[in-house]
C-alpha cells in the first residue's frame, strides 16, 4: 500500500499558514539585519570604545626632575627612583617574625609597623615611603600578602650639609618647598606625558596608537656657585661659629666681573638628606632672607660720596678729639686718641666720630641716594624665595643724629649679600652688576654709581685698614694684595642698644690692584669673648680668600713675605 | 568565470597571510623595541645613580681628609712658592 496515495493522509493545507510562516522569518531576518545595520553603521561609537578598552591602554610617561649642577657641572641634587612600601591593611597576612624582619630592614620600630598594618579602619596605609630599591626588593622577598610596592621619587644631595641652604629641598611628591628647588620649580619640574597603546593578553604593548601628550623631562639647572669653594667657605664659617661659640654666621663670595655668587653658606646648616625634626628657622638662608645692622662696614658708602662730591681729598684732616661729638642731645664717641685723622684715617681706623662728620657735611637726599644706588633697601633680585629688603628710611624723615649714625651703620639694615654687592662698586671702577645664583655666561651690562677715580681711592682707603695700623690686620693674606672693612655692631634689645651681643663682620675684596672676588662674612653673636668684626670675621675672610685665589690661579700680587701681626696691646680697636 | 579567476584568488589568499604575518611581525619588533627602552630607562636610572655615588666619593671635604690625614699633605707655605711669569711668546 502506498501511504502516499492514500486519501486517508491526504493533507490539505490552507495557503495562508504557508505564508505566513515564510513571512515571519523573513521579518525575523529583517530585524536582525536591521540591527546589525543599526550596531555597525549609526551605533558604532559606543561599541567601539568598548572594544577599544578591551585592548587599548592610556599609560603615564614619567618625566624626570632637572639635576642642579655647579658651575663646572658637578652634580648638586640628582632625583633617582625610589619606592613606597604601603599596604591594605584588610589583606595582610603577616606572622611575628615577618614584622620584626620588615622592621629590621626598614629600621622602623616592630609596634609601629605592626599597629599601621592591624588598622583595619583604613583601606590604605603607608608603611614607610622613599625606600631605596635595594631595600625595597627585599621586602619583595618576604612575599607578604597584602604588602605594595610604588614607584616614587626622590632628590638625593651628595654636597650635604654644605649647599644645604642654597639648593633648599623638595618634598616627598618632588615639588620644590625650599631655596633655588622652590625658585626654579617650573624650570625643573618634567611635565608628564601620556600615549595610547595597545596591550596584549600578557600585558605587553604591542603597537603604539598614538601619542596623546609628550613627557617634557625637566630641565638642568647650572648654577653659579663653585662647589671647591662652596666647600671652603662653609668649613671655615663652621669652624669659626663653633670657634667663638657664636649663633650663627654666613659667607658670600661674589665674582667682581660677572656679579656670580661663587659661594653662599650658613652655619649652622642641616643635611638635606636627613632632615625630619628640624625646624622652618634651620632652612633659612641668613645671607639672603636676614638684616643686620651692619655697622662700620658701611663707613665707605659715606666716604665714596663726600670724596665724589668734592668735600674732602683722601688727605684732608677731620677732628676727632677732644671727647665725644655732640649732636643734639646725643653724644658720638670713639675709641681712638689722636686729635685729627685723615679721611683715608678714618677708614683705616674706623672712626665713627670721623665717619659722622663728613656725612653731616653732605645732604640727606645725596647719602640717601648713595645707599639706594648701592642697592640698600630693595631686594636683590637674586629669584631667591624669601629676599630681605631691608629698611632704609626715606631722607625726609631723617634727624642730623640719624644722618649721623648711619654714616657707620647704624640705624639702617641689611642683608649679607646686599652687603657684597654692594663692595663690587669699590671691586669694580665704581659701576655695579646684578648678582646672579645662576651661572652667567656673558658679562652683565653694569650700571655706573661713582666716578672710577673714586672707587681707586677707596679701595686705596681699604687696603690701609687691613695692614698693622688698621683694623683688620688679620684679614691679610701672604702673597696678595687686600682691601675690606671690618663691622662691629651692637644688636638691639628691646628697642636700645645690647652691650653683650655684637654682629662681627668683615666685607673685602682681593687681589687689591685688579679685585676678583669679593667676600663678605657675618657672625651672629659670638660669645666667647672675642667680637671685634677684626679678630672674629675677618681671619674667616682671610682662610677662604686664600683658598678661593688658589682655587681661580690668580697671579699673586703682593710680596711673598709672612705676614706681620701687631701686638697684642697694639692692635686698632674699632669704634663701636 | 575567467581562467585568471584561482591565480587572482591565490595572490589574495597569499597577500592576506603575508598582512598577517607582517603585522605580528611588527608587533614583535614593537614588543622588543619596548623591552629596550624600558632598559634605556633602567639604564639611565643607573647613571643617575652612579653619577651621586661619584660625587659623593669626590666631596672636597672627603679628598681634603684623605689628602691630610692619610696622605699626609698640605698646602706648601707661601715662602716655599717661586712664582715663574711666562715668557713671552715673541722671544
Amino acid at each position: 500500500m502506498k501511504y502516499a496515495t492514500s486519501p486517508v493522509l491526504t493533507l490539505t493545507l490552507p495557503v495562508w499558514r504557508s505564508r505566513l510562516l515564510a513571512f515571519a522569518f523573513v521579518s525575523l531576518f529583517v530585524v536582525l539585519i536591521a540591527r546589525a545595520g543599526y550596531l555597525q553603521g549609526m551605533h558604532n561609537d559606543f561599541l567601539q570604545a568598548k572594544g577599544e578598552s578591551r585592548y587599548s591602554r592610556v599609560i603615564e610617561i614619567t618625566a624626570s626632575r632637572g639635576r642642579i649642577l655647579d658651575r663646572n657641572g658637578e652634580p648638586l641634587a640628582i632625583t633617582t627612583p625610589v619606592k613606597s612600601i604601603w599596604a591594605i591593611p584588610d589583606e595582610v597576612k603577616i606572622s611575628r617574625k615577618q614584622i620584626a624582619r620588615l622592621a629590621e630592614l626598614l629600621e622602623m620600630p616592630a609596634q609601629e609597623i605592626d599597629k599601621r598594618v592591624t588598622d583595619t579602619a583604613r583601606d590604605f596605609v603607608f608603611i614607610k615611603r622613599q625606600v631605596s630599591p635595594e631595600t625595597a626588593d627585599r621586602v619583595a622577598e618576604l612575599r607578604i600578602p597584602g604588602l605594595f610596592q610604588n614607584r616614587e621619587y626622590r632628590r638625593y644631595y651628595p654636597g650635604g650639609e654644605i649647599m644645604a641652604h642654597v639648593l633648599g629641598f623638595t618634598g616627598a611628591d618632588d615639588i620644590g618647598q625650599e631655596g633655588i628647588e622652590l625658585a626654579f620649580q617650573e624650570t625643573l619640574a618634567g611635565k608628564p606625558g601620556s600615549r595610547r597603546v595597545i596591550k596584549d593578553r600578557l600585558g605587553q604593548i604591542v603597537e603604539d596608537v598614538q601619542s596623546i601628550k609628550a613627557a617634557q623631562n625637566g630641565r638642568d639647572l647650572v648654577l653659579a656657585l663653585d662647589t671647591r669653594m662652596q666647600n671652603l667657605a662653609y668649613s671655615h664659617l663652621k669652624s669659626a661659629v663653633e670657634k667663638h661659640r657664636a649663633k650663627a654666621g654666613s659667607i658670600v663670595v661674589v665674582d667682581v666681573s660677572t656679579g656670580e655668587v661663587l659661594a653662599l653658606a650658613n652655619a649652622p646648616a642641616y643635611n638635606p638628606n636627613k632632615r625630619s625634626r628640624l625646624s622652618g628657622a634651620q632652612f633659612r638662608n641668613r645671607a639672603i632672607t636676614d638684616t643686620f645692622e651692619p655697622g662700620s662696614t658701611l663707613k665707605p658708602f659715606t666716604i665714596a660720596l663726600a670724596l665724589q662730591a668734592g668735600k674732602v681729598r683722601p688727605n684732608t684732616l677731620i677732628q676727632i678729639a677732644p671727647g665725644g661729638f655732640g649732636i643734639g642731645a646725643a653724644t658720638i664717641r670713639d675709641t681712638h686718641a689722636e686729635r685729627t685723622l685723615t679721611v683715608a684715617q678714618v677708614i683705616q681706623k674706623s672712626s665713627n666720630i670721623g665717619a659722622a662728620r663728613i656725612a653731616l657735611s653732605l645732604p640727606a637726599a645725596s647719602m640717601w641716594e648713595m645707599f639706594q644706588h648701592a642697592g640698600f633697601g630693595a631686594a636683590p633680585n637674586l629669584s631667591f624665595p624669601g629676599e630681605a629688603t631691608g629698611k632704609l628710611r626715606p631722607y625726609r624723615s631723617w634727624r642730623p643724629i640719624e644722618q649721623a649714625t648711619m654714616a657707620y651703620g647704624h640705624g639702617i639694615s641689611v642683608s649679607l649679600v646686599q652687603l657684597a654687592r654692594a663692595y663690587t662698586m669699590f671691586a669694580r671702577e665704581g659701576d655695579m652688576v646684578p648678582l646672579s645664583l645662576l651661572r652667567v655666561d656673558a658679562a652683565p651690562s653694569a650700571q655706573r654709581v661713582i666716578a672710577p677715580e673714586t672707587a681707586r681711592a677707596v679701595r686705596a682707603m681699604l687696603e690701609l685698614a687691613v695692614h698693622s695700623g688698621g683694623t683688620a690686620p688679620r684679614a691679610q693674606i701672604m702673597g696678595y694684595r687686600v682691601a675690606g672693612k671690618t663691622g662691629t655692631a651692637q644688636k638691639q634689645e628691646n628697642g636700645a642698644y645690647s652691650s653683650s651681643r655684637y654682629v662681627s663682620s668683615f666685607v673685602g675684596f682681593a687681589p687689591a690692584s685688579n679685585p676678583r672676588l669679593v667676600i663678605a662674612v657675618m657672625i651672629d653673636e659670638p660669645s666667647d669673648g672675642l667680637y671685634y668684626g677684626g679678630t672674629v670675621a675677618a681671619p674667616v675672610f682671610a682662610q677662604v680668600m686664600t683658598g678661593a685665589l688658589r682655587v681661580l690661579d690668580v697671579t699673586p700680587d703682593g710680596p711673598m713675605t709672612p705676614i706681620e701681626l701687631p701686638s697684642e696691646g697694639d692692635e686698632v680697636k674699632e669704634s663701636i | 568565470m575567467s581562467k585568471s579567476t584561482p591565480i587572482l584568488l591565490a595572490i589574495l589568499t597569499a597577500c592576506a597571510l603575508g598582512l598577517v604575518t607582517s603585522q605580528h611581525q611588527a608587533r614583535k619588533l614593537f614588543a622588543e623595541l619596548e623591552q629596550e627602552q624600558e632598559r634605556a630607562r633602567q639604564l639611565e636610572v643607573e647613571y643617575g645613580q652612579l653619577q651621586l655615588e661619584a660625587s659623593t666619593w669626590a666631596m672636597h671635604s672627603r679628598v681634603e681628609r684623605i689628602a691630610s690625614r692619610q696622605l699626609r699633605m698640605r698646602v706648601p707655605d707661601a715662602t716655599r712658592l717661586q712664582i715663574v711669569k711666562p715668557e713671552s711668546p715673541a722671544q
